[in-house]
């Protein structure tokens, strides 16, 4: 089978998973939303304030959130052993990689479009650049998706995993936080300049962090 | 025949622990070989150190061709290994992970289909895996294994949990292995049954291979090197 068919293979299996335990419906979404209202409430919205800092506001819910999907993601291998069952199943780690990272990506997606909504409906942004603003958070979701996979395998047997995640991931995904909020407040007007420099700078972390957990996740699945 | 399994003074660790401290064991190709020896012997440890799970620390180990040494990821696609654990996915329907598992292995969807019917599931196919029974998610990660359709299966007290329906599965699976050209290597307390079922059996104490009894001689004979190697510090 090929690297393709093997990576919507795993994908679809953690998308089918979710989809029928609705984790990230009904946990991780609102946890999401639960941050942006928070934020809007600690910052008086009646200043203007929140419409200047939506965007670094928007990515900090959004990685938060990432948080619990990388968890969710590699709990399900723990649980029944699966996780030996996928490394008895004969697939190419690059694969498997490549799949639960594109499934984390997919319910990332979601997330930052009814996280969008949100944000768009309490902290009254204008819109200046639809293109910028998908252009970023494309980038960015790849960027988190495949950094949370690469972490999470490597914290995936350990009993402290919930804590240690955020730890390593965290500090890592900085990057991103700073690219795709950057790009973002181009994107809306709530800062000058061009966007597009940190859209290339969040498209290169995504490729590299993509490249390294391609080649290092069969290791770190054997040790995991 | 030849040798589908093959370790010479293999030592596998378990952190510090040498949880098998120099086995030596040779199965050939269609052999069923029973595993026998108390509790904490090394019998899980040496089925997943022949599926790959565990790192061979010393010593030298082949499995299906390959060298445990260099590629124990070689020889996965071609083993099955029925483990304490099911391995499936709990949201997934038993279809799902039975799917999964065949189309991960190389296979179409008649393999999935053909081993639930065979280990009698058939009627639970569209119940997810975490409603099961503990003897149908037994049943479930047998049919996983068959769905695989391995050259070398594995199975780690295959017997436990299974009604007497399943266990006569279990019994023609076993059975029938031979003439569908797999080798078995089952690890098992209940003697009685399983004593059947093999060709030959190898008793484990203290994380070595103590004697091997062929030809169902069980217990009668000997081999006098391999028992004085093993009861050497």
């Amino acid at each position: 089978m090929s690297l393709w068919r093997e990576t919507v293979l795993v994908a679809g299996k953690d998308l089918r998973i979710e989809a029928r335990s609705r984790v990230t419906l009904y946990q991780v979404l609102p946890f999401g939303l639960i941050v942006v209202l928070l934020f809007a409430f600690a910052l008086d919205p009646s200043r203007g304030v929140l419409s200047r800092v939506a965007p670094g506001l928007f990515w900090v819910a959004v990685l938060l959130a990432a948080l619990l999907a990388v968890s969710r993601s590699f709990q399900v291998e723990t649980e029944n052993a699966a996780r030996d069952g996928l490394r008895l199943s004969g697939l190419d780690p690059a694969a498997v990689f490549l799949g639960k990272a594109a499934a984390i990506a997919v319910q990332l997606a979601v997330l930052e479009v009814a996280l969008g909504a949100g944000v768009a409906l309490l902290y009254d942004v204008e819109l200046r650049s639809l293109g910028l603003l998908v252009a970023a958070a494309v980038a960015a979701t790849a960027g988190v998706a495949a950094t949370g996979t690469l972490y999470g395998v490597l914290a995936a047997g350990l009993r402290v995993r919930e804590t240690l995640v955020p730890l390593l991931l965290l500090p890592v995904v900085a990057p991103v936080m700073l690219g795709a909020t950057r790009a973002w407040e181009a994107g809306l007007g709530s800062a000058s300049g061009d966007g597009w420099p940190w859209v290339a700078l969040l498209a290169l972390f995504a490729t590299l962090y993509t490249s390294i957990g391609m080649l290092a996740f069969g290791s770190l699945l054997e040790e995991a | 025949m030849p040798l589908a399994v093959r370790l010479r003074s293999a030592v596998c660790l378990l952190g510090r622990f040498p949880a098998l401290a120099g086995v030596d064991l040779d199965v050939e190709a269609g052999e069923v070989v029973l595993l026998s020896g108390a509790n904490g012997s090394g019998k899980t440890t040496l089925l997943r150190l022949l599926a790959g799970l565990h790192r061979l620390h010393s010593g030298t180990g082949v499995v299906l061709g390959y060298d445990l040494s260099i590629d124990r990821r070689g020889a996965r696609r071609a083993i099955g290994l029925l483990g304490h654990d099911t391995g499936c996915y709990d949201d997934l329907t038993v279809r799902e992970n039975l799917r999964f598992a065949a189309r991960a292995a190389g296979h179409d969807a008649a393999a999935s289909d053909g081993a639930l019917e065979r280990v009698g599931l058939t009627a639970q196919a569209d119940v997810v895996h975490g409603r099961l029974s503990a003897g149908q998610r037994r049943r479930l990660a047998l049919a996983v294994v068959l769905a695989r359709d391995p050259r070398l299966l594995l199975l780690d007290e295959p017997h436990a949990g299974l009604d007497a329906a399943g266990r006569a599965v279990l019994d023609a699976v076993i059975a029938s292995a031979p003439a569908e050209d797999r080798t078995v290597i089952l690890a098992s307390h209940e003697l009685d049954r399983t004593r059947a079922l093999a060709g030959r059996e190898v008793v484990l104490a203290g994380g070595v291979a103590r004697f091997g009894v062929a030809d169902r001689e069980l217990f009668e004979v000997s081999d006098a090197k391999t028992d004085k190697e093993a009861v050497s510090p």
